[in-house]
């Protein structure tokens, strides 16, 4: 069974024109999924949809074979900025999806120190987000965003705010770390080498309304070699790709 | 290098020196005014005088600084109180806002100077009639900074709460609420001195007690050092409940600190 299928998403904002038209993906589990558009074709729109912040007018969102639609507070999802809370330790901010949930504090705390060490954080526990560099408020980030749910999580440009060396060593952090916890992803990125890079298939959102017009499997295995971005193969890729957008 | 005992002299030298200075030269300028000049004591009293009253008379200020401050924190207390809920419901319903914003703002050009003494007629010559004159002067900076505080949240981050299944209540409690600390302490800073300065005022109005009511009568008899004295002493107050604004400030918001550290760098 799939982790998260979504079928025949049709969205407008206003019911005049829509965003997005018949929409449908399927996300594995385990899978690291890319979405990959230009700026302003649906992409973000779609993450809203599939959270469940905002509703279709036509079409489903299923997890694990269960209707979500509409539905928030099930799928995990992290946007393009931190949006790690200033007034909140580190700590307290990673175990905010749990104390919303109604976990008490002292317990949040501690399920979500035992992942410090393995995101590359650990020592950060007790500092505010404003001590720590962009980097590792960005594992920070993925670490709430994987205590919210470690079934599926949705990440809306999580590396695009990243200066090019600080990504580059992001992108070998996170495949490391998806090596290990094995989170079904899907990822939104307007970077095609990062897409490669990283994921398993790409979908090409394009066209107005955004629709689904390609899907690309890469079949590189993973571990990926860190020569992987220099290959013939990954060049291979991004022809194919840059041809269909 | 820079231990933190180096640094806080530091701070005193930079800070607290030049205008203890300039204040120093002010006071000598004034003594010799008055001792070279033959200025009449009911006209102009002198630094020496001043400081006589205040021994004299310290017992008596005392007592009456114990009402004045009463009136004060009950007056706050209630102050704050309303300011908040009212800027809760302003902040949940809209409508709300739409109905009683632009009234809030339009009923702050009365001069409180002149409800004053109405609230005396409605109200008595008790307490009662300074804590409600209070509580309508610290009312609106209160109300209106939490509501810009609640109203300036970045909209993405109430978005990711209500991602993760937050409640109202939840976004409130985690995000609004904190997001707004800053700006409300900052207009309590304000407010507890426009609070010392209300209730001095209406016990100027009708009483019989508290340091406007021995102002008031010390004025009547013309004992201008003691006039000096309790003027001194209301701003002291003032300044003393500022001071402990900032350190509740402090202790409320540890990250404020670090924040205003970073961007400093």
């Amino acid at each position: 069974m799939a982790a998260l299928e979504v079928k025949n998403v049709t969205f407008s904002y206003d019911n005049l024109t829509n965003v997005l038209e018949n929409v449908s993906l399927t996300l594995h589990e385990g899978e690291l999924v890319c979405l990959l558009g230009v700026s302003g074709g649906g992409k973000t729109t779609l993450f809203n949809v599939i959270s469940g912040l905002n509703r279709p007018q036509q079409g489903s969102v299923l997890l694990n074979g269960r209707d979500v639609t509409g539905q928030s507070g099930k799928i995990s999802y992290m946007l393009q900025k931190d949006m790690l809370l200033p007034y909140r330790t580190i700590e307290d901010n990673v175990a905010l999806p749990m104390i919303i949930k109604g976990m008490k504090k002292k317990e949040a705390r501690k399920i979500a120190g035992e992942h410090f060490a393995q995101f590359g954080i650990d020592g950060t526990q007790k500092k505010y987000p404003a001590e720590l560099s962009g980097g590792m408020r960005q594992r920070a980030a993925l670490l709430r965003t994987y205590m919210f749910s470690a079934e599926v999580a949705l990440l809306d440009e999580p590396f695009s705010a990243l200066d090019t060396l600080t990504k580059s060593e992001m992108h070998r952090w996170y495949l490391d770390v998806m090596d290990k916890i094995k989170l079904s992803t899907i990822f939104i990125t307007h970077d095609i080498d990062e897409a490669i890079l990283l994921s398993d298939r790409i979908y090409l959102l394009g066209g107005k309304p955004g629709t689904i017009t390609d899907e690309i499997v890469i079949r590189e295995p993973k571990p990926r070699r860190s020569d992987f971005n220099l290959s013939q193969e990954f060049l291979a890729y991004k022809r194919e790709i840059i041809s269909k957008i | 290098m820079c231990s933190p005992l180096n640094e806080k002299l530091r701070n005193i030298i930079n800070k607290i020196l030049p205008p203890g200075v300039t204040l120093l030269l002010i006071f000598v300028a004034w003594q010799l005014v008055c001792s070279l000049g033959n200025v009449p004591k009911y006209m102009l009293p002198s630094p020496q005088d001043v400081l006589g009253a205040f021994q004299k008379d310290w017992q008596l200020m005392l007592h009456h600084a114990r009402v004045t401050l009463l009136e004060t924190f009950i007056g706050l207390f209630f102050g704050i109180l309303t300011g908040f809920f009212t800027a809760v419901i302003m902040d949940r319903f809209s409508i709300v806002r739409k109905m009683i914003y632009p009234l809030i703002v339009i009923s702050q050009t009365i001069p409180t100077v002149a409800i004053a003494p109405l609230l005396v007629i409605w109200l008595g010559y008790q307490m009662l009639p300074k804590i409600v004159l209070i509580v309508l002067v610290v009312f609106f900076p209160i109300a209106i900074s939490l509501l810009e505080g609640f109203a300036s949240v970045d909209a993405d981050t109430v978005n990711l709460m209500r991602s993760m299944g937050a409640s109202r209540l939840q976004i409130f409690r985690y995000v609004k609420l904190p997001n707004s600390l800053g700006q409300f302490f900052s207009s309590l800073k304000i407010s507890v001195s426009y609070a010392v300065v209300s209730a001095v005022v209406s016990e100027w109005i009708g009483g019989t007690e508290g340091l406007g009511c021995y102002m008031t009568r010390v004025r009547k008899s013309f004992s201008s050092d003691k006039m000096f004295a309790v003027i001194i002493l209301i701003s002291v107050l003032s300044l003393v409940l500022i001071w402990l604004t900032h350190v509740l400030q402090r202790a409320s918001m540890p990250w404020d600190k670090i924040n205003r550290k970073r961007s400093k760098l």
